[in-house]
């Protein structure tokens, strides 16, 4: 059957912001789902919250609404548009809750739209715990013992049936969130407190504990004609009891026999099939009991997941690009293999390789929070490697990983051998405990010589990857024993290479340096072959050139043509400070490459992007991000430039190596990046240019620290220098702070110095995007941030453009950012981040950091402008000029756009959310209006933030801020909402002569505001923190607002543009606007 | 070493029992099922290459099996584990290929070798632990027999009638009884030319009388036991040389139903008057897609044939009932005007997807009096 032409226009809703549990994959799926509608002549309406993705950019659907994705706002876009149908499948959970939201209301029914992929009646089959389980015993699959449960007393009823331990999983929530085990009583009656809250519905199972079975995924595709295929069997390295997206998971399923394999292969046919998925990929999971076989099914997405875009990168099938084209009606034997273009997508891809995923985890930056990794998914990001073999697979994922590893273990990040050499009590805890380190007490275990069957006992990881693990390990200690590269013979080194050991380790087993083993294996003849990814084992031709490094004899990377090669190196895996915004941008460098007639190559290891789609790039090489692995692409591939300044801080800490090695980077120079972060050649520039700095100083000890304080005064910025996302990052108001915190930063620093900075309070932070291709500079978008300087840029909220800055302090910003971008000949992107002081009633301009490459806001500045940035940038650095692109003035934003930030505190029980200098959020979300209050009012929204209409609203802020908020308070008193405070702040606004009634703090018993926040009587807290810290009163305050889902504001700033929304909303509704009406179909 | 006939030599290290095969060369892109394609009887004179590469893994159990013993005549592999993790496992897969005398070899660049056969087709080889000099490997691959024009079937046949009755392999233990012998109704005569055992417990639990003759038997003999249906059998090789497993076909086709499987499709097709001839380098995986034309709907079947029916020469009481969906090949056909349908994949299955069981039921309805072939 051909597609549909009974449905011309298409809705697809997209995922949101990133959050834990749903990150990039439902960009690459969305975007894929659009470019294959689009493909077909469909009409497709995208309505997504979040800019940074390829999916909103005005070129990849007809009608881009960046909207909030609630029921109520996409009732309006339907409303509007009218669309004849919906696909609801490729948004992932947010997206599938949405669509039945507009279900269970009535809007699809009212304006006749038609969900297509999966009905309603299915969805919920599927989800629904209880009418899943029933699907499962009608078709004859076990299910975990378990009863669905509404009430505390219920699940103690429940209880008694199930027996401890036990899961307790919250209905309807995101990446399992709330999910965990409960080994006593009393966990078991906090979690399902917990859980009742956390899920939509109320409603929470309880399930008997199926810790330590092996756990398997299938990933399964059905058409309209019943025809069914199995895309990708995945293995979890970590067995049941953690979550899917925190386990090291390993493709294609490697201890089943063909037996075992196709009694699965049954079961996920007969569940797509009774669950009634109509069109499109699910995701099923699977429990065997490792000694007698016993399987159960343990779920069904019947969506596209994570784990669906896992599988599309680790066997080259386009599972959602092609989940669309059957929801239009196609059968998948009507659909061309893109890969061998001769055979048909009605197939199961086979691999030879072997493809390892390994999550990355932010613990660091919520110190707080317990790391035990549990059934509720906790990591933020992810890495994937293909080998031949599971050894360099699992090698080359820890090296994709970016945590300083280089393989497993050997580098500078291995403990053993060290003072830190853990003894085999900490070995054995940290085997039985499940958490993010445990894969390096793997080999902590395997040197202390536990046996497979001791390590077995502790971890139920099977004992054939527990095996292969040793191998790994027999082959360093080998190699150790050698010692030297001048000893080792060819046949052994070639062999260390196929097990995937780096150089760097090899350097560091054989008493050499990374460069020295490069040159001298090269020379013996032994360099990276590169293989495609094909879907078919290569028994068939394969177009798409996709590639993956090995030591192999054939290497089948293509030729050079007459075309110019220009590389791109992506971000590795997302973490908070880098993710999707990054992707973005390299996708843009890509498509810039192939209007130019470019070659576009792309580096990256992240499988959940847009960049690591086949269609992306002309070549696609999914490697690991290090110097190494870069250096053998460029060995086979002979690029034309480089282009480092798009994936994030990742492809700029290898810039030098490479740069020394001979490789052409393109645009800024490497000099040049290095000379903005070196702090006295930054200082004379802004000297040179008169520009001011706040007053700052390095200190290399304690005592130097003291004396440089001193000169700064308090209060102080400190933090340790070469790091990231302003890890340890802290403001200091006294000595006894400044003395903490200065001794913290030099922990994290490792060596290197620390930076203090003079801190200026209740200054106004602005970030700058600018675009320059060394002598002309164009600024793409000045963003005035709503907190007030302290809190780091990637978790405030900003407005472009400025909202409340005089234009002379616009101008003086433009005419700096004008004058560094020149002074340092950026070739590129640049981003300043600016400090704007009233002093005197004067505003003082403050510069304070350029960074020369793109930033985490060009996505935002794209989207609010209308103007490609980063596209621009890529062309800037191929060579072009600004006046030749035909870029000569600052665009003139339409609208008031803001972008707020989206954070992961629900997901850690307890840490305080206060916001600070270190960066916390993982996602971030866009609100567009005419006015700014409506614009604040939609990124609230969309970032999840309730802004109520009625009921009590807590205030409580601190001695510095007692002044203003009587003012505030006023006019929530005047919007009619009744007040509740601390006494201090009660007495601050009774004396105001406003009505509050007094709440106890929390140490002076009830009724305190916890008991308020319990009986559902609050609906906003303003808390503005006098200090951090969860364990402190209203840390603790701030805690329960998270757990019990009230929406907790913790600076002035955003309180009073919250309190301004809040009363837009009484007199106006939110408005949509699709991108294209704004900005006109330019792209 | 390996060595092919074009002069193409890989090294790599010994798994298997020390000595020196020869066969066909080709490629299995299954990712599970190692042990089943061991031994199949269809890999006789073939040298097998898995294009996974971690084969090993779940080590090697009593039950997963198709014939007796591991019948090919060469393993390629890139990878083996030197532990067998699985509840079933009895044996390392290593020490099954030495216990089993087959010579295998790991450690090569296997998809360098299947690119080369898929660019130059399916050729003669060498596999040795013992004469490591590439010239003379060479020269003996170039040497060796092959597979077009022989009999392989031969080599495989049972040397006698057997009653078979064991059950299909299930994981979970099920309370079905197994009808007794006397309960057996209906009653299939298979003709072995090499006969997968998944095939016969099939039939078994269809509730049939399952007789196995070896592939040598006249009609004559089929008919003295009274069957109420006639199975082929798949087997090794090329169809073609067998002239009295045709004839004896010829000779059955109208008297009971005929149900043929890979080789027995082939035998079917060429009883009837078609042709045969050589794939470049066959369909051996269980990914193959196969298109039902009567239902539309598609089967991902196991298969492992190196040859295959010529359309153009397809007779006219011959109609095709399936297609490959990968390059068209004829997948399967049926007899116009008697009750005789094949198929040139593996219903069976093991290794491989359980999509086209239902050809057993189609089968059954036949012997049962049931009308005509549905898929």
């Amino acid at each position: 059957m051909p597609r549909r032409t009974d449905i011309q226009k298409i809705l697809l809703i997209g995922s949101g912001p990133i959050v834990i549990g749903q990150a990039c994959e439902f960009d690459y799926s969305g975007t894929q789902a659009c470019k294959a509608l689009r493909e077909e002549g469909y009409e497709v309406v995208l309505v997504n919250s979040n800019p940074a993705t390829i999916m909103t950019d005005p070129g990849t659907a007809d009608r881009t609404y960046i909207e909030p994705l609630t029921w109520e706002v996409v009732a309006k876009i339907i409303e509007r548009e009218k669309p004849d149908a919906l696909l609801p499948t490729l948004g992932g959970q947010t997206g599938l809750n949405v669509a039945m939201d507009l279900d269970r209301n009535g809007v699809l029914e009212k304006h006749s739209v038609e969900m297509i992929g999966a009905i309603p009646s299915v969805i919920a089959k599927a989800e629904e715990r209880d009418q899943f389980k029933m699907a499962m015993e009608k078709i004859g699959l076990e299910v975990c013992r378990g009863e669905v449960v509404h009430t505390i007393d219920e699940a103690k009823r429940a209880l008694e049936n199930i027996g401890l331990p036990c899961v307790v999983r919250p209905s309807f929530t995101l990446g399992g969130s709330g999910s965990a085990i409960a080994y006593n009583r009393d966990d078991f009656e906090s979690l399902v407190r917990n859980g009742l809250v956390q899920s939509p519905v109320t409603e929470v199972l309880i399930e008997e504990s199926i810790i330590g079975w092996k756990e398997y995924e299938m990933e399964v595709m059905r058409d309209l004609d019943d025809n069914v295929v199995i895309i990708c069997s995945i293995e979890n390295f970590d067995p049941m009891g953690v979550h899917t997206g925190d386990s090291i998971t390993v493709a294609p399923a490697q201890t089943l026999t063909d037996k075992e394999y196709q009694r699965m292969r049954d079961a996920s046919l007969a569940v797509i099939r009774e669950i009634g998925v109509e069109t499109g990929g699910s995701n099923i999971q699977f429990a065997i009991h490792p000694e007698t076989g016993r399987m159960i099914v343990i779920e069904m997405n019947p969506r596209v997941s994570r784990s669906s875009a896992l599988a599309s990168k680790a066997t080259g099938f386009p599972i959602a690009k092609i989940a669309a084209k059957l929801a239009v009606g196609y059968r998948l034997w009507e659909l061309p293999n893109d890969i061998t273009k001769k055979t048909k997508a009605c197939f199961e891809p086979t691999i030879d390789y072997v493809v390892t995923k390994i999550p990355r985890f932010a613990f660091e930056k919520f110190p707080e929070a317990d790391s035990t990794l549990t059934t509720q998914m906790k990591s933020v990001g992810e890495t994937m490697a293909i080998g031949r073999t599971f050894k360099e697979s699992f090698q080359k994922a820890l090296r994709g990983l970016e945590v300083g590893a280089f393989g497993f273990g050997c580098d500078g990040k291995d403990l053993w051998g060290t003072d830190l050499q853990p003894d085999e009590d900490e070995i054995r805890s940290r085997l039985a405990r499940p958490n993010p380190d445990r894969v390096w007490y793997l080999r902590y275990a395997i040197k202390h010589g536990m046996s497979i069957e001791q390590i077995y006992e502790l971890t139920k990881i099977d004992r054939w990857f527990l095996d292969q693990l040793s191998q790994i390990v027999e082959m360093e200690e080998e190699l150790a024993s050698i010692g030297s590269l001048d000893k080792i013979d060819d046949k052994t080194l070639r062999l260390a290479k196929q097990y995937g050991f780096s150089d760097r380790q090899l350097a560091r087993l054989l008493s050499s340096d990374e460069l020295e083993v490069r040159a001298n294996r090269k020379g013996r003849g032994i360099q990276a072959t590169f293989k495609a990814v094909d879907t078919c084992a290569a028994e068939f031709e394969a177009y798409t050139p996709y590639y993956y490094s090995t030591y192999e004899d054939e290497d089948e990377t293509p030729a050079k043509q007459q075309t110019k090669r220009v590389m791109i190196l992506g971000g590795g895996p997302n973490r908070i400070g880098q993710g999707i915004e990054f992707d973005y941008c390299c996708c843009h460098a890509s498509f810039a490459l192939r209007e130019l007639g470019i070659e576009s190559v792309m580096v990256n290891s992240n499988p959940e992007t847009v960049s690591t789609d086949y269609d992306t790039s002309d070549l696609l090489f999914f490697e690991p991000l290090t110097t190494e692995d870069v250096l053998n692409i460029c060995d086979r591939i002979q690029p034309d430039g480089v282009i480092v300044q798009f994936g994030g801080q990742t492809p700029l800490n290898l810039a030098r190596g490479l740069a020394s090695a001979g490789v052409p980077i393109i645009g800024t120079t490497v000099d040049t990046i290095e000379a903005a972060e070196d702090r006295e050649k930054f200082q004379k520039l802004l000297h040179d240019l008169g520009l001011k700095q706040p007053a700052n100083a390095i200190a290399r000890n304690m005592a130097q620290a003291r004396t440089e304080s001193k000169k700064v005064g308090f209060p102080a910025l400190v933090r340790p220098s070469f790091v990231l996302g302003g890890r340890a990052m802290e403001i200091c108001y006294d000595t006894a702070q400044f003395e903490r915190f200065v001794a913290e930063a030099f922990i994290v620093a490792e060596g290197q110095p620390v930076l203090i900075d003079s801190f200026l309070e209740d200054a106004t932070e602005v970030d700058v995007d600018a675009l320059c291709d060394g002598s002309n500079v164009v600024v793409m978008g000045i963003m005035e941030h709503i907190e007030e300087a302290g809190v780091h840029s990637g978790d405030s909220a900003c407005v472009i453009p400025p909202h409340s800055l005089p234009e002379s302090v616009v101008q003086e910003i433009r005419d700096a950012t004008h004058a560094m971008a020149k002074r340092l000949r950026v070739v590129g992107l640049m981003n300043v981040q600016y400090a704007v002081k009233w002093i005197d009633n004067e505003p003082q301009v403050y510069v304070i950091e350029v960074n020369p490459r793109a930033s985490r806001t060009v996505p935002f500045v794209a989207k609010a402008t209308g103007v490609p940035v980063a596209k621009l940038a890529a062309k800037v650095m191929t060579g072009l000029s600004l006046p030749e692109l035909g870029v000569d003035s600052e665009p003139v934003p339409k609208r008031v756009s803001i972008k707020e930030s989206v954070f992961p505190f629900r997901k850690f029980a307890g840490v305080d959310i206060v916001l600070g200098p270190e960066m916390r959020s993982t996602g971030e979300v866009m609100g567009i209006s005419e006015r700014f209050s409506m614009a604040f009012a939609k990124s609230q929204l969309a970032a999840g933030v309730l802004l109520p209409e009625k009921g009590n609203i807590f205030v409580s802020v601190n001695s510095r801020h007692k002044n203003d908020i009587p003012e505030l308070a006023q006019k929530l008193h005047d919007l009619g909402y009744p007040l509740l405070a601390t006494p201090g702040t009660a007495a601050c606004l009774e004396k105001a002569g406003i009505p509050v009634t007094t709440v106890k703090k929390i140490a002076e018993g009830s009724p305190n505001l916890i008991d308020y926040l319990k009986n559902e009587d609050v609906s906003l807290i303003i808390n503005t923190p006098n200090g951090k810290g969860a364990r402190t009163d209203e840390g603790r305050i701030r805690a329960a607002a998270v757990e019990n889902g009230v929406p907790c504001i913790t600076t002035l700033a955003a309180a009073r543009e919250a309190v301004a929304a809040m009363q837009a909303l009484r007199t106006e509704d939110y408005d949509v606007e699709p991108l294209q009406d704004r900005f006109g179909n330019q792209h | 070493m390996l060595a092919l006939e074009d002069g193409t030599v890989f090294r790599g290290k010994s798994i298997g029992a020390a000595g020196e095969t020869a066969g066909e060369v080709v490629f299995n892109t299954s990712m599970t099922g190692y042990q089943e394609i061991l031994t199949d009887p269809s890999y006789r004179g073939q040298i097998v290459t898995m294009t996974y590469t971690e084969i090993g893994n779940c080590g090697t159990n009593a039950d997963d099996v198709e014939s007796d013993h591991p019948q090919v005549a060469g393993f390629v592999i890139r990878n083996d584990s030197r532990v067998d993790s699985n509840f079933r496992s009895q044996k390392g897969l290593t020490d099954y290929l030495v216990e089993n005398q087959i010579v295998a070899i790991a450690g090569i660049d296997t998809r360098a070798l299947v690119r080369h056969i898929r660019e130059q087709g399916a050729m003669k080889g060498v596999l040795s632990t013992i004469d490591l000099d590439a010239a003379s490997l060479v020269r003996k691959a170039q040497q060796s027999p092959g597979l077009v024009g022989r009999d392989l079937v031969r080599e495989v046949i049972p040397e006698r009638l057997r009653e078979w009755n064991q059950k299909l392999f299930q994981l979970e233990q099920s309370e079905s009884e197994s009808p007794s012998a006397a309960d057996r109704e209906t009653h299939v005569v298979c003709l072995d030319f090499g006969m997968k055992w998944n095939i016969a417990r099939h039939l078994f639990d269809q509730g049939n009388r399952v007789t196995i003759l070896p592939g040598t038997a006249t009609a004559d003999e089929v008919m003295d036991l009274n069957p109420d249906g006639i199975f082929l059998s798949n087997g090794p090789g090329d169809p073609e040389p067998l002239d009295y497993a045709i004839a004896t076909i010829r000779e059955l086709i109208g008297q009971r139903p005929i149900f043929g499987i890979c080789l027995g499709h082939q035998l079917l097709s060429l009883a009837t008057g078609a042709k045969t001839f050589k794939l470049k380098f066959g369909h051996r995986g269980s990914n193959q897609p196969v298109l039902n034309l009567e239902t539309g709907r598609v089967e991902i079947t196991s298969q492992n044939h190196g040859f295959c029916v010529d359309e153009a020469s397809l007779p006219d009481c011959l109609e095709i009932t399936h297609r490959h969906l990968n390059d068209d090949t004829i997948a399967g056909v049926r007899h116009k005007s008697a009750p005789a349908f094949s198929v040139q994949y593996h219903p069976e299955a093991s290794a491989g997807p359980h999509d086209s069981r239902y050809l057993f039921d189609v089968f059954q309805q036949l012997l049962t009096g049931g009308v005509s072939q549905r898929g």
